[in-house]
């Protein structure tokens, strides 16, 4: 994965497969710590103690169509690689809540990437999904919330080709204002 | 473009876009439009897949397309991301392998508004893992 956008949109996958309806992703750049740091929640149909332990395996996917599962095996190495880590807590009908945390200085640190892109496509793609994306940082935080711009939106389709472009815009803008990165 | 930075910035275009719904035919139900699906599992994803379902969004109307773009996961062509499978209105969905965004216009142009089939169509019968087995 190229950047950390690309990892997300990929994370998020696995929320879709597991039916959530509601996936928070949030991201804080933390200057002091030197720290970024990741985590997607769901309210999806979660993982027994012996899928949990498996997920980090490369060899392990739930799926039938290939024999392997990267998503999980990449980010966790993209994440090591820069002294950081990634947690997984996970409870049956419960849902999920992955963390994983990066050095923000660290060279190998994979960088943002089109944030806004991710969430814009999810969104459109999602439709009976609500998504909620936080970024803080040390500057401000911004709040994207897919139930208030549906609330907004009334019967316009939030996945109209104009709207998607809006709404990545409107991310875009709002998370170039706070991003610590460059 | 106008600067969108805030939700009333949003609320402009959302009224923008109804109107310009309104003026369409009401008849035009999501059944007669053109479904295409980008695969976006891990493979696609580190191949580019999320910059091809961007240009489908960005450019099929501007070529007079009416589309439902969306997602689906991996179809077990792994080594032929990014895929798509494009479904025109009463035909059988089409799978094409290695859809960057210069693909995706020569699709557009041929496939989805003259019919013309183009390279690298993928098999629409196969056989999963188990299968083979």
């Amino acid at each position: 994965m190229k950047d950390l956008s690309s990892h997300i949109l990929d994370i998020v996958q696995n929320s879709i497969r597991a039916n959530a309806l509601r996936i928070d992703i949030e991201l804080e750049e933390d200057l002091a710590r030197d720290r970024l740091t990741v985590r997607i929640e769901d309210d999806g149909s979660g993982m027994d103690e012996e899928t949990l332990r498996r997920v980090r395996d490369p060899f392990y996917t739930s799926r039938t169509v290939r024999k392997v599962g990267l998503g999980i095996p990449l980010l966790l190495q993209n994440a090591e690689r820069t002294g950081g880590a990634v947690t997984i807590e996970s409870a049956l009908g419960k849902g999920t809540v992955l963390k994983a945390s990066f050095a923000h200085s660290h060279i190998d640190r994979p960088p943002l990437g089109d944030m806004a892109g991710t969430i814009a496509l999810l969104a459109a793609a999602n439709p009976e999904r609500e998504f909620l994306y936080r970024h803080t940082s040390g500057k401000g935080e911004y709040l994207f919330d897919t139930r208030e711009v549906k609330e907004l939106l009334g019967n316009v389709p939030l996945n109209d080709p104009e709207i998607v472009r809006a709404i990545r815009t409107l991310i875009a803008e709002n998370v170039s204002e706070i991003s610590e990165e460059r | 473009m106008d600067k969108i930075k805030t939700l009333a910035d949003l609320k402009k275009i959302r009224d923008h876009v109804q109107a310009k719904i309104d003026l369409r035919e009401k008849s035009e139900n999501t059944e007669n439009m053109v479904q295409i699906k980008v695969a976006m599992g891990t493979c696609g994803i580190s191949v580019g897949s999320k910059e091809t379902m961007a240009w489908f969004l960005d450019h099929l109307e501007e070529n007079g397309i009416r589309a439902v773009v969306t997602q689906t996961g991996c179809m077990g062509y792994c080594s032929y991301e990014p895929t798509v499978e494009i479904t025109k209105p009463g035909k059988e969905p089409i799978v094409f392998g290695h859809v960057t965004p210069k693909k995706a216009e020569e699709i557009t142009q041929k496939y989805l508004k003259k019919d013309e089939l183009v390279e690298g169509i993928l098999p629409a019968n196969y056989d999963t893992i188990e299968g083979i087995k």
